[in-house]
């Protein structure tokens, strides 16, 4: 049974059958009977007798077994205790399970869940199992499922699966599809008996960037240990040598575009959390200790808006944004009002006392929460990843941010140069005095000011809770972090924040690779320790009146 | 106020002096020395919460040797130096019979010298790096044949993995267990340039290049793997990592030493499926030993959605055996429950018998599990019958020639080409 039947035979069959299914379901064929009998066979198989059923099963080309192979994958695939009748489950997650015939794949009522046991299945056969459902996705009509089915089917090329890919080449539309078949039947090609379609195919493969493809070609120029070629033709050799050159080039180049993409995404993530600080520290003066201890508010309240909202995580972390920027902001204020406004002009006194906030917001939601990490749902829109080719894919979580923070940055910009509370904040931090005779309520704009600094941090939570564990303990790894970046880049500009954050996360995503992340960690602590010694007033000091007197 | 006049009573009677001899006679006091506060406080309350239902299950038994259990609970608040005194004040001062306690190596490594002076009896429930033996501890938890070696017997035998990438985090743990691998995996014909060993810091987030870098290395065309040592919370943002940049388990499965039921409870585990565990132990084990043992958890902790874990085994199996041994021995005086322990046999929760070896180690069946998307493992893989701990690795050049034997030898290091007993060595 080597063979496996191709589209137009499948179609035949399946309408023949569909046909079937108007007589009633007693009536089993000897198709259906084998097919039950080999499916039974799964429930005291062990992993790699399971395998070579599933290959049956896919060989065997009975209608129902695309949805029973990928129900197995998708560990929905059951066995009833009392009767030993293998089942499908609508879902795995509920109690009583609501069962489907694996024949008919009509409803066949529901069981309480203990008393079915579930058919098992381990990494190396849900591969198997995915290259076989993947050869029923090659004729699927919608774009991605196609295109997902080639590439699982790239990964284990076999005669029949070559044979498929062919067929389909005929009738494809797509062209991304295609060209991913092409790469394929390539591949395949290289094992050709005539010169010609082997070298045709390396010019085929010389133009993609994948991995496995540069392997396949690079296998065909290595010397084996007799001291023959894989292949034996010096040209085609020579082909392949010089298309492995070419697919190596570029993919250094885009690693380097991913590598600069790192460094952007670790830079924004720094500017992100240091935005807040550069307003408290950089504008007002104030060494904040609890900065973090705000950020971590506003990754709790990201997952107390989830957990009040559970059907709707994607728009969740939306609704999370505003809450969080509202709850940090409030708490900023209260410390302000309360403690901090008693402590202008003493910046030690500042430093204990926020530590101590710091410390009693941490027992607080440790109290609240427990000391447990909380599990914040990454939503689906910002999982994966943006597959721009194979040699090159940017994570949407990262990239997220990576805008999140230019909309942050510019919004606070917005504030502070086109408002009037910015015209305040910027009049009170450049000389309060002169601001108080003009008529401006300096105290109002103190908590006014750190209760957007603080807001800000709440924000920063809100990303944070994506990328990270959600814990009492998430400011303390982030506040010298954020301290470092308004340092380096100049106290009181936020144009110094941002540059210096994002060269920050660029030199250490470069450094990372060489020297290991916790030597990089170091080297950019001393450089930064090294141009601080040299430029005590950061990347860009703050000029004028303000500046001179700090 | 009845409380009140009790204690008064009591102190009256400690200014007395009597109490000692009243409290020893029908009292036994064991001591329970594990974070209750701090960082490591997630994992090691548990601990406590297991060592006092095993307690209060005794007593309820009647006891040992006819007298009551008690429990001396300290909190060494994840402080190291902290563990030290902590323990001299149990072994000194409450003189306790017995101790269950410490979870991080430097946390054993700071109350060995006390345990060795004062002649004390610690249980230590926890997989660790090998490399010591000591007199007076007797380790219930994995040694690093125990469950790292057997991963990657697994891994290369079942998964046929050609290419390797040890990943931890930046501790003795990790290093130690690594350095044992590479050993292992270069004497097992594996090549140098196939192996791959990274370290990153404590709680470390930005995964990115780590997890590109992975991915790069695991797309020469052969089969891939990550062993990882990465401890505690830096692994969530890891495995989220894996799951953005779209590897899977099925091309480049991860098998962890410190990702268990506890540590999955707390997070989302669809990114994790598949991935794999090695422990001596997993909740879903269908056995009637495993099964009412969780009955009696969720019972006393008051919570049916706690889950128990390898460490909680491995504090089961620690209590047993100190029970029998001190009925066999009928004395709670260390050197004869010393004795008597060596060699004593205990179910263990999975259908197997745990042994104390001459080496204070004890047999355990070895269990590699993949994760389920509801936090649970299904067990792929298990060793046949038991495994003996074994406390100096084979394949590290300075400790295969060492043995650890305390009943013949009496020598928790013996060098067998020098034909010395370099005494207790803690470095």
């Amino acid at each position: 049974m080597k063979h496996i039947p191709s589209g137009g035979q499948w179609l035949l069959f399946m309408s023949l059958l569909a046909l079937w299914g108007v007589v009633p379901v007693h009536a089993q064929s000897p198709g259906d009977t084998t097919f039950l009998s080999t499916l039974g066979e799964l429930r005291e198989a062990d992993y790699s007798a399971k395998a070579s059923i599933v290959e049956r099963l896919g060989q065997g080309g009975h209608p129902s077994v695309r949805a029973v192979l990928t129900a197995f994958m998708e560990d929905r695939l059951y066995f009833r205790n009392g009767d030993q009748k293998v089942f499908i489950v609508k879902s795995a997650d509920e109690d009583p399970l609501n069962l489907i015939d694996p024949l008919s794949l009509k409803d066949a009522g529901s069981a309480p869940a203990d008393s079915l046991t579930k058919i098992d299945t381990n990494n190396g056969l849900r591969r198997t199992l995915r290259t076989t459902v993947a050869h029923f996705g090659l004729s699927s009509p919608e774009v991605a499922v196609r295109l997902a089915a080639v590439q699982d089917m790239l990964r284990s090329l076999d005669d029949a699966t070559v044979a498929l890919l062919r067929e389909r080449m005929g009738v494809e539309t797509d062209s991304s599809v295609k060209k991913e078949i092409a790469t394929g039947l390539a591949l395949a090609a290289l094992d050709g008996s005539e010169r010609q379609v082997r070298l045709d195919a390396i010019d085929t493969l010389s133009k993609s960037v994948s991995q496995d493809v540069r392997n396949r070609l690079a296998l065909l120029s290595t010397k084996s240990s007799d001291g023959t070629f894989a292949e034996s033709d010096v040209k085609v050799r020579q082909a392949a040598a010089t298309a492995v050159q070419s697919i190596d080039h570029w993919r250094t180049f885009y690693s380097g575009i991913e590598t600069l993409f790192f460094g952007l995404s670790l830079g924004s993530v720094l500017v992100l959390i240091a935005i807040g600080l550069a307003i408290t520290f950089g504008v007002m003066g104030v060494i904040n200790m609890a900065h973090g201890e705000l950020m971590m508010l506003g990754a709790y309240t990201t997952f107390a808006v989830q957990s009040a909202m559970p059907g709707h995580i994607g728009i969740s972390i939306l609704v999370a944004i505003p809450a969080a920027f509202i709850v940090a902001g409030l708490t900023g204020v209260l410390m302000e009002r309360t403690i901090i406004r008693f402590l202008y002009g003493r910046p030690l006194e500042t430093l204990l006392a926020t530590f101590g906030v710091s410390l009693i917001l941490q027992q607080t939601v440790r109290s609240i929460f427990s000391a447990n990490n909380r599990s914040v749902v990454t939503p689906d829109w910002m999982s994966g990843s943006l597959r721009l080719n194979d040699a090159l894919s940017i994570t949407y979580n990262r990239l997220y941010i990576v805008i999140f923070t230019v909309i942050v940055f510019s919004l606070i910009l917005m504030v502070l140069k086109r408002t009037r509370i910015g015209l305040d904040i910027r009049a009170v931090s450049q000389n309060r005095a002169m601001a108080k005779a003009m008529g401006i309520r300096t105290e109002w704009v103190d908590a006014a000011t750190f209760g957007l600094g603080s807001g800000i941090a709440g924000v920063a939570g809100v990303a944070l809770s994506q990328l990270t564990n959600v814990g009492p303990n998430l400011g303390q790894s982030y506040i010298i972090d954020s301290f470092m970046v308004v340092v380096f880049g100049g106290v009181g500009n936020l144009w110094g924040s941002l540059i210096g954050g994002l060269s920050m996360g660029i030199v250490n995503e470069l450094l990372e690779p060489f020297a290991g992340a916790v030597l990089a960690k170091i080297f950019v602590l001393v450089a930064l320790i090294l141009f601080i010694q040299t430029r005590p007033r950061g990347l860009f000091p703050q000029a004028g009146r303000a500046g001179e007197d700090k | 106020m009845k409380r009140k006049a009790f204690m008064t009573a009591w102190l009256l009677v400690a200014g007395i002096g009597l109490s000692s001899v009243a409290a020893a006679q029908d009292t036994i006091k064991v001591g329970v020395l594990h974070s209750l506060s701090g960082t490591m406080a997630i994992s090691e309350t548990t601990l406590k919460d297991t060592v006092l239902m095993m307690i209060d299950a005794q007593n309820k038994k009647g006891g040992v040797l006819g007298k009551k259990l008690q429990a001396v609970v300290v909190d060494p608040a994840s402080d190291w130096p902290l563990f030290a005194e902590k323990a001299a004040q149990l072994l000194e001062k409450d003189k306790v019979a017995v101790t269950f306690g410490c979870w991080t190596s430097v946390s054993r490594k700071s109350v060995l010298p006390v345990f060795e002076k004062d002649n004390g009896l610690l249980f230590y429930p926890v997989q660790y790096e090998g490399e010591e033996s000591s007199k007076n501890v007797i380790y219930t938890g994995a040694a690093p044949n125990q469950q790292a070696i057997p991963a990657v017997d697994y891994l290369m035998n079942e998964v046929k993995v050609k290419r390797w990438v040890l990943e931890g985090t930046d501790y003795v743990y990790p290093r130690t267990t690594n350095k044992i691998l590479e050993a292992y995996l270069l004497a097992k014909g594996v090549a140098a340039a196939d192996i791959s060993i990274n370290y990153t810091p404590f709680g470390f987030s930005d995964w990115q290049s780590r997890v590109a870098a992975i991915k790069k290395f695991g797309s020469a065309g052969k089969k891939t793997a990550v062993v990882s040592t990465i401890n505690g919370d830096a692994n969530v943002p890891f495995y989220k990592e894996l799951g953005n940049q779209k590897i899977s388990a099925e091309d480049i499965p991860v098998v962890a030493f410190s990702v268990g039921e506890e540590e999955l409870s707390g997070l989302d585990a669809k990114p994790l499926v598949g991935h794999l565990a090695a422990w001596n132990y997993f909740e879903s084990i269908k056995t009637p030993a495993n099964t009412a043992f969780i009955n009696q958890w969720h019972t006393f902790i008051k919570n049916p959605k706690r889950t128990t874990n390898d460490p909680m085994e491995a504090t089961y199996i620690g209590f047993n055996l100190w029970v029998k041994a001190v009925e066999k021995a009928k004395s709670t005086d260390t050197e004869k429950v010393l004795a008597a322990l060596v060699g004593t046999e205990t179910p263990n929760l999975t259908g197997g018998i745990a042994k104390v070896l001459p080496n204070h180690h004890i047999t355990k069946p070895v269990f590699i599990g993949e994760v389920k998307a509801d936090g649970q493992f299904n067990v792929v893989w298990k060793s046949m019958g038991t495994v003996p701990g074994d406390a100096w690795s084979d394949f590290l050049p300075g400790s295969k020639d060492i043995d650890a034997d305390w009943v013949t030898l009496k020598c928790g290091n013996y060098n067998r080409v020098t034909k010395k007993c370099s005494g207790q060595n803690y470095k």
